[in-house]
Protein backbone atom coordinates (compact mmCIF):
# COMPACT_ATOMS: atom_id res chain seq x y z
CA UNK A 1 0.00 0.00 0.00
CA UNK A 2 1.08 3.59 -1.16
CA UNK A 3 1.28 5.61 2.08
CA UNK A 4 -0.56 8.87 2.17
CA UNK A 5 2.11 12.31 3.16
CA UNK A 6 3.04 15.31 2.03
CA UNK A 7 6.29 14.21 -0.02
CA UNK A 8 3.57 11.36 -1.77
CA UNK A 9 1.40 14.46 -2.88
CA UNK A 10 3.71 16.62 -3.98
CA UNK A 11 5.27 13.44 -6.31
CA UNK A 12 1.84 12.63 -7.30
CA UNK A 13 0.88 16.45 -8.11
CA UNK A 14 3.97 17.18 -10.29
CA UNK A 15 2.62 13.95 -12.57
CA UNK A 16 -0.98 15.52 -12.43
CA UNK A 17 -2.53 12.80 -9.68
CA UNK A 18 -2.82 10.69 -13.03
CA UNK A 19 -1.41 7.97 -11.38
CA UNK A 20 -2.49 7.22 -7.34
CA UNK A 21 -2.94 3.41 -6.70
CA UNK A 22 -6.23 2.04 -6.05
CA UNK A 23 -7.21 2.22 -2.53
CA UNK A 24 -7.72 -1.58 -2.44
CA UNK A 25 -7.97 -4.59 -4.26
CA UNK A 26 -11.02 -6.18 -6.26
CA UNK A 27 -10.11 -9.92 -5.03
CA UNK A 28 -11.58 -12.91 -6.94
CA UNK A 29 -13.76 -14.51 -4.02
CA UNK A 30 -11.46 -17.53 -3.05
CA UNK A 31 -13.50 -21.36 -2.30
CA UNK A 32 -12.80 -20.74 1.54
CA UNK A 33 -11.88 -18.50 4.52
CA UNK A 34 -10.70 -19.05 8.10
CA UNK A 35 -13.38 -16.02 8.95
CA UNK A 36 -16.07 -14.53 6.84
CA UNK A 37 -17.22 -11.47 8.14
CA UNK A 38 -20.95 -10.22 6.49
CA UNK A 39 -21.24 -6.65 5.63
CA UNK A 40 -19.05 -4.19 4.73
CA UNK A 41 -20.01 -1.36 6.82
CA UNK A 42 -17.71 1.01 9.31
CA UNK A 43 -17.93 -2.00 11.75
CA UNK A 44 -17.95 -4.76 9.50
CA UNK A 45 -14.66 -3.65 7.90
CA UNK A 46 -13.30 -1.99 11.27
CA UNK A 47 -13.41 -5.71 12.52
CA UNK A 48 -11.95 -6.92 9.61
CA UNK A 49 -8.72 -4.35 10.23
CA UNK A 50 -8.22 -5.22 13.64
CA UNK A 51 -8.31 -8.84 13.44
CA UNK A 52 -6.07 -8.78 10.71
CA UNK A 53 -3.65 -6.48 12.97
CA UNK A 54 -4.34 -6.72 16.29
CA UNK A 55 -5.05 -11.12 15.94
CA UNK A 56 -2.98 -11.82 13.02
CA UNK A 57 -5.47 -13.48 11.06
CA UNK A 58 -5.76 -12.48 7.55
CA UNK A 59 -7.02 -15.32 5.82
CA UNK A 60 -10.44 -12.81 6.05
CA UNK A 61 -13.32 -11.71 3.55
CA UNK A 62 -15.72 -8.63 3.63
CA UNK A 63 -18.77 -9.84 1.36
CA UNK A 64 -20.74 -6.49 0.61
CA UNK A 65 -23.62 -7.01 -1.41
CA UNK A 66 -23.58 -3.02 -2.63
CA UNK A 67 -20.44 -1.07 -2.08
CA UNK A 68 -18.62 -0.52 1.23
CA UNK A 69 -20.39 1.90 3.19
CA UNK A 70 -23.12 2.05 1.15
CA UNK A 71 -25.70 1.43 4.42
CA UNK A 72 -25.75 2.92 7.81
CA UNK A 73 -22.44 4.09 7.89
CA UNK A 74 -23.17 6.07 4.73
CA UNK A 75 -25.86 7.91 5.56
CA UNK A 76 -25.36 8.68 9.36
CA UNK A 77 -25.61 12.02 10.73
CA UNK A 78 -21.97 11.11 12.31
CA UNK A 79 -22.33 12.64 15.79
CA UNK A 80 -19.86 10.72 17.96
CA UNK A 81 -19.41 11.30 21.45
CA UNK A 82 -19.90 8.66 25.06
CA UNK A 83 -21.63 10.36 27.64
CA UNK A 84 -24.14 7.43 27.98
CA UNK A 85 -25.45 6.69 31.54
CA UNK A 86 -25.15 2.76 32.64
CA UNK A 87 -21.23 2.35 33.26
CA UNK A 88 -21.06 -0.62 30.37
CA UNK A 89 -22.15 1.36 28.01
CA UNK A 90 -20.30 4.36 29.16
CA UNK A 91 -17.40 2.37 28.77
CA UNK A 92 -17.64 0.96 25.54
CA UNK A 93 -18.73 3.87 24.14
CA UNK A 94 -15.87 5.89 25.39
CA UNK A 95 -13.43 3.37 24.50
CA UNK A 96 -14.42 3.76 21.10
CA UNK A 97 -14.38 8.06 21.41
CA UNK A 98 -10.59 7.31 22.34
CA UNK A 99 -9.97 5.62 19.56
CA UNK A 100 -11.14 8.16 17.27
CA UNK A 101 -8.82 10.60 18.80
CA UNK A 102 -5.95 9.02 16.68
CA UNK A 103 -7.78 7.06 13.91
CA UNK A 104 -6.54 9.22 10.64
CA UNK A 105 -3.10 8.52 12.03
CA UNK A 106 -3.80 4.74 12.69
CA UNK A 107 -5.27 4.46 9.42
CA UNK A 108 -3.47 6.68 7.57
CA UNK A 109 -6.26 8.49 6.01
CA UNK A 110 -7.65 11.54 7.03
CA UNK A 111 -11.66 10.59 8.37
CA UNK A 112 -11.83 14.16 9.73
CA UNK A 113 -12.49 13.62 13.30
CA UNK A 114 -13.29 16.90 14.45
CA UNK A 115 -13.96 17.28 18.30
CA UNK A 116 -15.89 20.34 18.38
CA UNK A 117 -18.00 19.40 21.16
CA UNK A 118 -21.96 17.91 21.48
CA UNK A 119 -24.62 19.46 23.54
CA UNK A 120 -27.80 17.52 24.98
CA UNK A 121 -30.52 20.25 25.28
CA UNK A 122 -33.04 20.68 28.03
CA UNK A 123 -36.47 21.93 27.78
CA UNK A 124 -37.98 20.61 31.00
CA UNK A 125 -37.18 20.42 34.78
CA UNK A 126 -37.10 17.27 34.61
CA UNK A 127 -34.82 17.16 31.18
CA UNK A 128 -32.33 19.55 33.04
CA UNK A 129 -32.30 16.76 36.72
CA UNK A 130 -31.72 13.67 34.09
CA UNK A 131 -28.99 15.89 32.59
CA UNK A 132 -27.34 16.22 36.02
CA UNK A 133 -27.70 13.11 36.87
CA UNK A 134 -26.10 11.53 33.29
CA UNK A 135 -23.41 13.93 33.72
CA UNK A 136 -22.49 13.03 37.18
CA UNK A 137 -22.39 9.32 35.65
CA UNK A 138 -20.14 10.46 33.07
CA UNK A 139 -17.81 11.71 35.61
CA UNK A 140 -17.90 8.97 37.93
CA UNK A 141 -16.70 6.90 34.71
CA UNK A 142 -13.68 9.73 33.92
CA UNK A 143 -15.90 11.04 31.36
CA UNK A 144 -15.64 14.42 30.06
CA UNK A 145 -19.32 16.89 31.15
CA UNK A 146 -20.52 19.73 31.85
CA UNK A 147 -23.78 21.15 32.79
CA UNK A 148 -24.43 24.33 31.16
CA UNK A 149 -26.46 27.02 31.43
CA UNK A 150 -28.93 28.91 29.20
CA UNK A 151 -26.58 31.58 28.95
CA UNK A 152 -23.58 29.30 28.61
CA UNK A 153 -25.37 27.56 25.63
CA UNK A 154 -26.23 30.34 24.07
CA UNK A 155 -22.65 31.71 23.56
CA UNK A 156 -21.85 28.57 22.12
CA UNK A 157 -24.39 28.76 19.86
CA UNK A 158 -25.98 32.13 19.08
CA UNK A 159 -28.01 31.26 16.20
CA UNK A 160 -30.26 29.27 18.14
CA UNK A 161 -32.96 30.78 20.00
CA UNK A 162 -32.69 30.50 23.29
CA UNK A 163 -35.66 33.22 24.34
CA UNK A 164 -37.76 32.30 27.66
CA UNK A 165 -40.37 32.78 25.64
CA UNK A 166 -39.90 30.03 22.85
CA UNK A 167 -42.18 27.25 23.04
CA UNK A 168 -40.19 24.68 24.71
CA UNK A 169 -37.14 27.33 26.16
CA UNK A 170 -33.86 25.87 26.72
CA UNK A 171 -33.48 26.03 30.45
CA UNK A 172 -29.60 24.41 29.78
CA UNK A 173 -27.70 21.45 28.34
CA UNK A 174 -25.30 18.60 29.05
CA UNK A 175 -21.76 19.68 27.21
CA UNK A 176 -19.47 16.93 26.65
CA UNK A 177 -16.30 19.02 24.52
CA UNK A 178 -14.42 15.71 23.42
CA UNK A 179 -17.43 14.60 21.13
CA UNK A 180 -18.19 15.95 17.51
CA UNK A 181 -18.26 14.41 13.95
CA UNK A 182 -16.34 12.49 11.33
CA UNK A 183 -16.50 12.26 7.69
CA UNK A 184 -18.12 8.97 7.70
CA UNK A 185 -17.32 7.74 4.11
CA UNK A 186 -13.81 8.43 4.95
CA UNK A 187 -14.13 6.33 7.88
CA UNK A 188 -15.28 2.69 5.91
CA UNK A 189 -13.03 3.99 3.48
CA UNK A 190 -9.85 4.13 5.67
CA UNK A 191 -10.71 0.79 7.39
CA UNK A 192 -10.91 -0.75 4.07
CA UNK A 193 -7.50 0.44 2.67
CA UNK A 194 -5.98 -1.00 6.01
CA UNK A 195 -7.54 -4.27 6.11
CA UNK A 196 -7.19 -4.48 2.86
CA UNK A 197 -3.00 -3.70 2.74
CA UNK A 198 -3.15 -6.14 5.52
CA UNK A 199 -4.39 -8.72 3.02
CA UNK A 200 -8.38 -9.25 4.10
CA UNK A 201 -10.51 -10.08 0.67
CA UNK A 202 -12.76 -6.79 -0.10
CA UNK A 203 -15.89 -8.37 -2.12
CA UNK A 204 -17.90 -5.97 -3.45
CA UNK A 205 -21.15 -6.72 -5.18
CA UNK A 206 -21.80 -9.96 -3.71
CA UNK A 207 -24.78 -10.71 -1.21
CA UNK A 208 -25.05 -13.61 1.31
CA UNK A 209 -28.14 -15.42 0.42
CA UNK A 210 -28.04 -18.21 2.73
CA UNK A 211 -25.58 -19.88 5.78
CA UNK A 212 -24.44 -23.72 5.27
CA UNK A 213 -24.98 -24.90 9.63
CA UNK A 214 -23.87 -28.41 9.91
CA UNK A 215 -23.91 -30.46 13.25
CA UNK A 216 -24.65 -27.03 15.12
CA UNK A 217 -21.98 -25.46 13.57
CA UNK A 218 -21.76 -22.86 10.53
CA UNK A 219 -19.62 -24.17 7.69
CA UNK A 220 -19.70 -21.26 5.43
CA UNK A 221 -21.89 -19.18 3.33
CA UNK A 222 -24.04 -18.95 0.08
CA UNK A 223 -23.46 -15.62 -1.84
CA UNK A 224 -24.29 -14.43 -5.58
CA UNK A 225 -20.91 -15.72 -6.57
CA UNK A 226 -21.31 -19.19 -5.38
CA UNK A 227 -20.44 -21.14 -1.89
CA UNK A 228 -17.81 -19.84 -0.01
CA UNK A 229 -16.56 -21.56 3.27
CA UNK A 230 -15.39 -20.38 6.30
CA UNK A 231 -15.06 -21.98 9.93
CA UNK A 232 -16.34 -18.37 11.55
CA UNK A 233 -19.13 -15.92 10.15
CA UNK A 234 -19.34 -12.72 11.75
CA UNK A 235 -22.45 -10.42 10.87
CA UNK A 236 -22.04 -6.64 10.86
CA UNK A 237 -25.08 -5.95 8.81
CA UNK A 238 -27.60 -3.68 10.93
CA UNK A 239 -31.31 -3.48 9.92
CA UNK A 240 -30.38 -6.39 8.30
CA UNK A 241 -29.22 -8.88 10.89
CA UNK A 242 -33.10 -10.01 11.16
CA UNK A 243 -32.58 -11.52 7.75
CA UNK A 244 -29.19 -13.04 8.66
CA UNK A 245 -30.28 -14.86 11.61
CA UNK A 246 -33.17 -16.13 9.81
CA UNK A 247 -30.54 -17.90 7.62
CA UNK A 248 -29.09 -19.48 9.78
CA UNK A 249 -32.33 -20.83 11.66
CA UNK A 250 -32.56 -17.93 14.53
CA UNK A 251 -34.48 -14.95 16.32
CA UNK A 252 -32.94 -12.17 17.42
CA UNK A 253 -34.38 -9.39 19.63
CA UNK A 254 -33.91 -6.83 16.99
CA UNK A 255 -36.60 -4.97 14.62
CA UNK A 256 -35.99 -3.09 11.61
CA UNK A 257 -36.56 0.41 11.17
CA UNK A 258 -35.70 3.64 8.92
CA UNK A 259 -34.27 6.27 10.21
CA UNK A 260 -34.29 9.82 8.19
CA UNK A 261 -31.55 12.40 7.90
CA UNK A 262 -31.20 15.54 5.28
CA UNK A 263 -28.73 18.15 4.57
CA UNK A 264 -28.95 21.85 3.27
CA UNK A 265 -26.98 23.41 0.52
CA UNK A 266 -23.62 24.60 2.16
CA UNK A 267 -23.67 27.83 3.71
CA UNK A 268 -20.97 30.00 5.67
CA UNK A 269 -19.86 28.41 8.93
CA UNK A 270 -22.77 29.01 11.33
CA UNK A 271 -23.20 26.15 14.19
CA UNK A 272 -19.42 25.25 15.67
CA UNK A 273 -20.91 22.42 18.17
CA UNK A 274 -23.28 19.55 17.57
CA UNK A 275 -26.90 20.15 18.70
CA UNK A 276 -29.33 17.60 20.64
CA UNK A 277 -32.46 17.52 21.84
CA UNK A 278 -34.57 14.73 22.79
CA UNK A 279 -37.80 16.96 24.20
CA UNK A 280 -37.84 18.36 20.50
CA UNK A 281 -36.70 15.51 18.89
CA UNK A 282 -33.63 16.67 15.86
CA UNK A 283 -29.85 16.60 16.20
CA UNK A 284 -28.12 19.22 13.80
CA UNK A 285 -24.67 19.65 13.12
CA UNK A 286 -22.71 21.76 10.03
CA UNK A 287 -20.36 19.63 7.95
CA UNK A 288 -16.82 20.69 6.49
CA UNK A 289 -18.60 21.21 3.65
CA UNK A 290 -20.96 23.78 5.26
CA UNK A 291 -23.85 21.95 4.64
CA UNK A 292 -26.22 21.28 7.75
CA UNK A 293 -26.68 17.98 8.37
CA UNK A 294 -30.12 17.44 10.10
CA UNK A 295 -31.50 13.99 11.88
CA UNK A 296 -35.05 12.72 12.12
CA UNK A 297 -36.63 10.31 14.28
CA UNK A 298 -37.03 6.42 13.20
CA UNK A 299 -40.45 5.33 12.29
CA UNK A 300 -43.05 4.25 14.26
CA UNK A 301 -43.13 0.99 12.59
CA UNK A 302 -41.10 -2.06 11.04
CA UNK A 303 -39.78 -1.24 7.61
CA UNK A 304 -37.14 -2.09 5.15
CA UNK A 305 -37.57 0.35 2.61
CA UNK A 306 -34.42 3.26 2.59
CA UNK A 307 -36.92 5.91 2.99
CA UNK A 308 -39.04 7.36 6.11
CA UNK A 309 -42.29 7.76 6.92
CA UNK A 310 -43.24 11.74 5.76
CA UNK A 311 -44.62 12.88 9.28
CA UNK A 312 -41.37 12.12 11.28
CA UNK A 313 -39.31 14.24 9.05
CA UNK A 314 -42.34 16.97 9.42
CA UNK A 315 -41.60 16.87 12.91
CA UNK A 316 -37.54 17.02 12.64
CA UNK A 317 -37.83 20.14 10.33
CA UNK A 318 -40.63 21.55 12.64
CA UNK A 319 -37.87 21.29 16.00
CA UNK A 320 -34.99 22.72 13.22
CA UNK A 321 -36.94 25.91 12.56
CA UNK A 322 -38.18 26.27 16.27
CA UNK A 323 -34.76 26.11 17.73
CA UNK A 324 -32.83 27.96 14.75
CA UNK A 325 -35.85 30.52 12.97
CA UNK A 326 -32.66 31.62 10.88
CA UNK A 327 -32.68 28.49 9.31
CA UNK A 328 -36.42 28.18 8.08
CA UNK A 329 -34.89 29.55 4.41
CA UNK A 330 -32.08 27.14 4.22
CA UNK A 331 -33.14 25.07 1.21
CA UNK A 332 -32.72 21.47 1.37
CA UNK A 333 -30.41 19.56 -1.00
CA UNK A 334 -30.90 15.87 -0.36
CA UNK A 335 -33.15 13.63 1.93
CA UNK A 336 -32.94 9.48 2.82
CA UNK A 337 -33.25 6.74 5.22
CA UNK A 338 -31.40 4.13 6.77
CA UNK A 339 -32.65 0.35 8.22
CA UNK A 340 -31.72 0.43 11.84
CA UNK A 341 -31.45 -2.20 13.93
CA UNK A 342 -33.43 -1.68 17.37
CA UNK A 343 -32.23 -3.65 20.75
CA UNK A 344 -35.09 -3.48 23.15
CA UNK A 345 -33.12 -1.86 25.76
CA UNK A 346 -30.87 0.76 23.09
CA UNK A 347 -27.88 -1.41 24.03
CA UNK A 348 -26.07 -3.34 20.83
CA UNK A 349 -25.30 -7.16 21.24
CA UNK A 350 -22.00 -8.46 20.28
CA UNK A 351 -21.21 -11.94 20.58
CA UNK A 352 -21.53 -15.61 19.68
CA UNK A 353 -24.88 -16.96 18.77
CA UNK A 354 -26.52 -20.58 19.56
CA UNK A 355 -24.47 -21.89 16.36
CA UNK A 356 -20.86 -22.65 16.90
CA UNK A 357 -18.69 -20.29 14.76
CA UNK A 358 -21.75 -17.84 14.34
CA UNK A 359 -20.85 -13.99 15.84
CA UNK A 360 -23.30 -10.98 15.54
CA UNK A 361 -22.56 -7.40 16.39
CA UNK A 362 -25.58 -5.57 15.77
CA UNK A 363 -28.12 -3.51 17.38
CA UNK A 364 -26.38 -0.38 17.10
CA UNK A 365 -29.75 0.96 16.13
CA UNK A 366 -29.61 5.01 15.32
CA UNK A 367 -26.53 5.51 17.10
CA UNK A 368 -23.81 3.32 16.55
CA UNK A 369 -21.27 5.02 14.04
CA UNK A 370 -19.85 7.21 16.73
CA UNK A 371 -18.98 3.23 18.35
CA UNK A 372 -16.76 1.85 14.71
CA UNK A 373 -13.34 1.80 15.94
CA UNK A 374 -14.29 0.62 19.30
CA UNK A 375 -17.19 -2.25 18.23
CA UNK A 376 -14.38 -3.51 15.27
CA UNK A 377 -11.60 -3.75 17.90
CA UNK A 378 -13.96 -5.76 20.61
CA UNK A 379 -16.05 -7.65 17.83
CA UNK A 380 -12.26 -8.88 16.59
CA UNK A 381 -11.18 -9.72 19.94
CA UNK A 382 -14.31 -11.32 20.34
CA UNK A 383 -13.96 -13.38 17.56
CA UNK A 384 -10.42 -14.12 17.10
CA UNK A 385 -10.59 -15.64 20.50
CA UNK A 386 -13.87 -17.16 20.41
CA UNK A 387 -15.11 -15.53 24.27
CA UNK A 388 -16.52 -12.19 24.85
CA UNK A 389 -14.16 -8.84 24.71
CA UNK A 390 -14.67 -7.65 28.07
CA UNK A 391 -16.06 -4.31 27.15
CA UNK A 392 -18.29 -6.55 25.45
CA UNK A 393 -19.48 -9.24 27.90
CA UNK A 394 -22.49 -7.27 29.54
CA UNK A 395 -23.32 -6.87 25.69
CA UNK A 396 -24.17 -10.73 24.83
CA UNK A 397 -27.79 -12.41 23.19
CA UNK A 398 -27.63 -14.22 26.88
CA UNK A 399 -28.82 -10.71 28.55
CA UNK A 400 -32.35 -11.38 27.63
CA UNK A 401 -32.86 -14.42 29.56
CA UNK A 402 -31.01 -13.33 31.92
CA UNK A 403 -33.18 -9.88 32.33
CA UNK A 404 -29.70 -8.00 32.53
CA UNK A 405 -30.30 -5.36 30.21
CA UNK A 406 -28.54 -2.15 29.99
CA UNK A 407 -31.55 0.57 29.58
CA UNK A 408 -30.25 3.47 27.26
CA UNK A 409 -33.04 4.72 26.20
CA UNK A 410 -32.10 7.75 28.08
CA UNK A 411 -29.40 8.78 26.61
CA UNK A 412 -29.91 7.07 23.58
CA UNK A 413 -33.41 8.25 22.92
CA UNK A 414 -32.20 10.65 20.72
CA UNK A 415 -31.87 9.08 16.90
CA UNK A 416 -28.31 10.27 16.65
CA UNK B 1 -46.83 7.74 4.10
CA UNK B 2 -49.58 4.73 5.45
CA UNK B 3 -53.24 4.73 4.43
CA UNK B 4 -54.47 2.38 6.71
CA UNK B 5 -58.23 0.99 6.68
CA UNK B 6 -59.83 0.58 9.98
CA UNK B 7 -61.65 -2.35 10.08
CA UNK B 8 -64.10 -1.25 12.53
CA UNK B 9 -64.23 2.72 11.22
CA UNK B 10 -64.29 0.97 8.20
CA UNK B 11 -62.47 3.61 6.48
CA UNK B 12 -58.94 4.60 5.29
CA UNK B 13 -57.42 7.32 7.30
CA UNK B 14 -53.39 8.23 6.98
CA UNK B 15 -51.06 6.57 9.92
CA UNK B 16 -50.66 9.93 11.63
CA UNK B 17 -54.47 8.58 13.37
CA UNK B 18 -52.94 4.77 14.46
CA UNK B 19 -50.33 3.89 16.40
CA UNK B 20 -48.10 0.71 15.93
CA UNK B 21 -48.59 -1.76 18.71
CA UNK B 22 -45.65 -4.60 17.40
CA UNK B 23 -45.80 -8.14 16.09
CA UNK B 24 -49.11 -9.65 16.15
CA UNK B 25 -50.24 -13.32 17.29
CA UNK B 26 -47.72 -13.76 19.69
CA UNK B 27 -49.51 -15.49 22.44
CA UNK B 28 -48.89 -14.64 26.03
CA UNK B 29 -47.84 -17.90 27.44
CA UNK B 30 -50.41 -19.78 29.53
CA UNK B 31 -48.41 -20.92 32.65
CA UNK B 32 -45.34 -18.17 32.93
CA UNK B 33 -43.72 -20.08 36.19
CA UNK B 34 -43.54 -22.88 34.10
CA UNK B 35 -41.23 -21.38 31.21
CA UNK B 36 -37.55 -21.49 31.50
CA UNK B 37 -35.47 -18.02 31.59
CA UNK B 38 -34.73 -18.28 28.13
CA UNK B 39 -38.29 -18.83 26.67
CA UNK B 40 -39.59 -16.33 29.28
CA UNK B 41 -36.85 -13.89 27.59
CA UNK B 42 -37.75 -15.30 24.12
CA UNK B 43 -41.59 -14.38 24.29
CA UNK B 44 -40.67 -11.01 26.15
CA UNK B 45 -38.33 -10.00 23.39
CA UNK B 46 -37.51 -11.67 20.68
CA UNK B 47 -39.53 -11.00 16.84
CA UNK B 48 -39.46 -12.34 13.39
CA UNK B 49 -38.50 -8.72 12.16
CA UNK B 50 -39.78 -9.95 8.65
CA UNK B 51 -38.67 -8.79 5.71
CA UNK B 52 -41.39 -9.18 3.45
CA UNK B 53 -45.33 -9.87 4.89
CA UNK B 54 -45.47 -9.39 7.99
CA UNK B 55 -48.27 -9.61 10.41
CA UNK B 56 -48.36 -6.97 12.82
CA UNK B 57 -51.15 -4.63 14.85
CA UNK B 58 -52.11 -1.44 15.11
CA UNK B 59 -54.49 0.76 17.00
CA UNK B 60 -56.60 3.19 15.87
CA UNK B 61 -55.64 5.92 18.59
CA UNK B 62 -57.27 9.47 17.03
CA UNK B 63 -60.49 7.22 16.51
CA UNK B 64 -62.24 3.78 17.54
CA UNK B 65 -59.13 3.46 19.48
CA UNK B 66 -59.65 -0.38 18.85
CA UNK B 67 -56.97 -2.31 17.89
CA UNK B 68 -56.47 -4.46 14.79
CA UNK B 69 -54.36 -6.69 12.84
CA UNK B 70 -52.11 -5.60 9.85
CA UNK B 71 -50.36 -8.00 6.96
CA UNK B 72 -48.17 -5.41 5.84
CA UNK B 73 -45.33 -6.03 3.35
CA UNK B 74 -42.07 -4.45 5.25
CA UNK B 75 -40.39 -3.62 1.93
CA UNK B 76 -43.15 -2.45 -0.64
CA UNK B 77 -45.46 -1.13 2.84
CA UNK B 78 -48.45 -2.50 0.81
CA UNK B 79 -50.90 -3.58 2.94
CA UNK B 80 -52.09 -7.20 2.14
CA UNK B 81 -55.35 -7.59 4.79
CA UNK B 82 -56.66 -6.00 7.56
CA UNK B 83 -58.52 -7.93 10.24
CA UNK B 84 -59.98 -7.99 13.84
CA UNK B 85 -57.84 -8.47 16.87
CA UNK B 86 -59.10 -12.24 18.25
CA UNK B 87 -59.24 -13.80 14.21
CA UNK B 88 -56.51 -16.43 13.59
CA UNK B 89 -54.17 -15.35 10.94
CA UNK B 90 -55.26 -18.12 8.12
CA UNK B 91 -58.92 -17.46 8.87
CA UNK B 92 -60.52 -16.99 5.32
CA UNK B 93 -64.12 -17.11 6.38
CA UNK B 94 -63.94 -13.42 4.61
CA UNK B 95 -66.66 -13.06 7.49
CA UNK B 96 -64.44 -9.68 8.76
CA UNK B 97 -66.20 -6.79 9.48
C1 LIG C 1 -30.17 8.59 9.30
C2 LIG C 1 -29.22 7.97 10.29
C3 LIG C 1 -28.53 8.78 11.18
C4 LIG C 1 -27.65 8.24 12.10
N1 LIG C 1 -26.93 9.07 12.89
C5 LIG C 1 -26.00 8.59 13.73
C6 LIG C 1 -25.16 9.48 14.48
O1 LIG C 1 -25.27 10.71 14.38
N2 LIG C 1 -24.24 8.95 15.33
C7 LIG C 1 -24.09 7.60 15.47
O2 LIG C 1 -23.28 7.18 16.27
N3 LIG C 1 -24.85 6.72 14.73
C8 LIG C 1 -25.78 7.19 13.86
N4 LIG C 1 -26.55 6.32 13.11
C9 LIG C 1 -26.39 4.87 13.29
C10 LIG C 1 -25.17 4.35 12.52
O3 LIG C 1 -25.25 4.78 11.19
C11 LIG C 1 -25.13 2.83 12.54
O4 LIG C 1 -25.31 2.32 13.85
C12 LIG C 1 -23.77 2.32 12.05
O5 LIG C 1 -23.32 3.05 10.94
C13 LIG C 1 -23.89 0.87 11.69
O6 LIG C 1 -22.73 0.47 11.00
P1 LIG C 1 -22.64 -0.99 10.44
O7 LIG C 1 -21.32 -1.11 9.79
O8 LIG C 1 -22.97 -1.94 11.54
O9 LIG C 1 -23.86 -1.10 9.41
P2 LIG C 1 -24.01 -0.64 7.89
O10 LIG C 1 -23.16 0.53 7.58
O11 LIG C 1 -25.46 -0.53 7.61
O12 LIG C 1 -23.37 -1.86 7.12
C14 LIG C 1 -24.05 -3.10 6.96
C15 LIG C 1 -23.75 -3.59 5.57
O13 LIG C 1 -24.23 -4.91 5.44
C16 LIG C 1 -24.60 -5.08 4.10
N5 LIG C 1 -25.48 -6.25 3.97
C17 LIG C 1 -26.74 -6.41 4.45
N6 LIG C 1 -27.25 -7.61 4.12
C18 LIG C 1 -26.27 -8.25 3.42
C19 LIG C 1 -26.18 -9.53 2.79
N7 LIG C 1 -27.20 -10.40 2.83
N8 LIG C 1 -25.02 -9.86 2.16
C20 LIG C 1 -23.98 -8.99 2.11
N9 LIG C 1 -24.01 -7.77 2.69
C21 LIG C 1 -25.15 -7.39 3.33
C22 LIG C 1 -25.28 -3.78 3.74
O14 LIG C 1 -25.31 -3.57 2.35
C23 LIG C 1 -24.43 -2.77 4.49
O15 LIG C 1 -23.45 -2.15 3.69
C24 LIG C 1 -27.46 6.83 12.17
C25 LIG C 1 -28.15 6.00 11.28
C26 LIG C 1 -29.01 6.56 10.32
C27 LIG C 1 -29.72 5.66 9.37
ZN1 LIG D 1 -61.19 2.95 13.89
Amino acid sequence: MERYSLPRLLAHARRHHEDWQRAWRSPTPKDAYDTVIVGGGGHGLATAYYLAKEHGVTDVAVIERGYLGGGNTGRNTTIVRSNYLRDAATRLYDFALDLWRDLSRELNFNVMFSARGVLNLGHTLQDMRDIERRVGANRLNGVDGEVLTTAEVERLVPLMNCSPKARYPVLGASWQPRGGVARHDAVAWGYARAADALGVDLLQQTEVLGMRVDGGAVTGVETSRGFIAARRVACVVAGNSGVLAAMAGLRLPIESRPLQALVSEPLKPCLDPVVMSGAVHCYISQSAKGDLVIGAGTDGYNGYGQRGSFPVLEDAVGAVCELFPAFSRVRMNRHWGGIVDLCPDACPIIGPTPVRGLYFNCGWGTGGFKSTPGSGYVFADTVANERPHPLAAPFGLDRFASGALVDEHGAAAVAH
Amino acid sequence: MLRIHCPYCQEARSEEEFSYAGEAHIRRPEDPEALSDREWGEYLHFRTNARGPHREMWVHVAGCRRYFNVLRDTVSYEILDVYPIGLPPDDTSGDRP
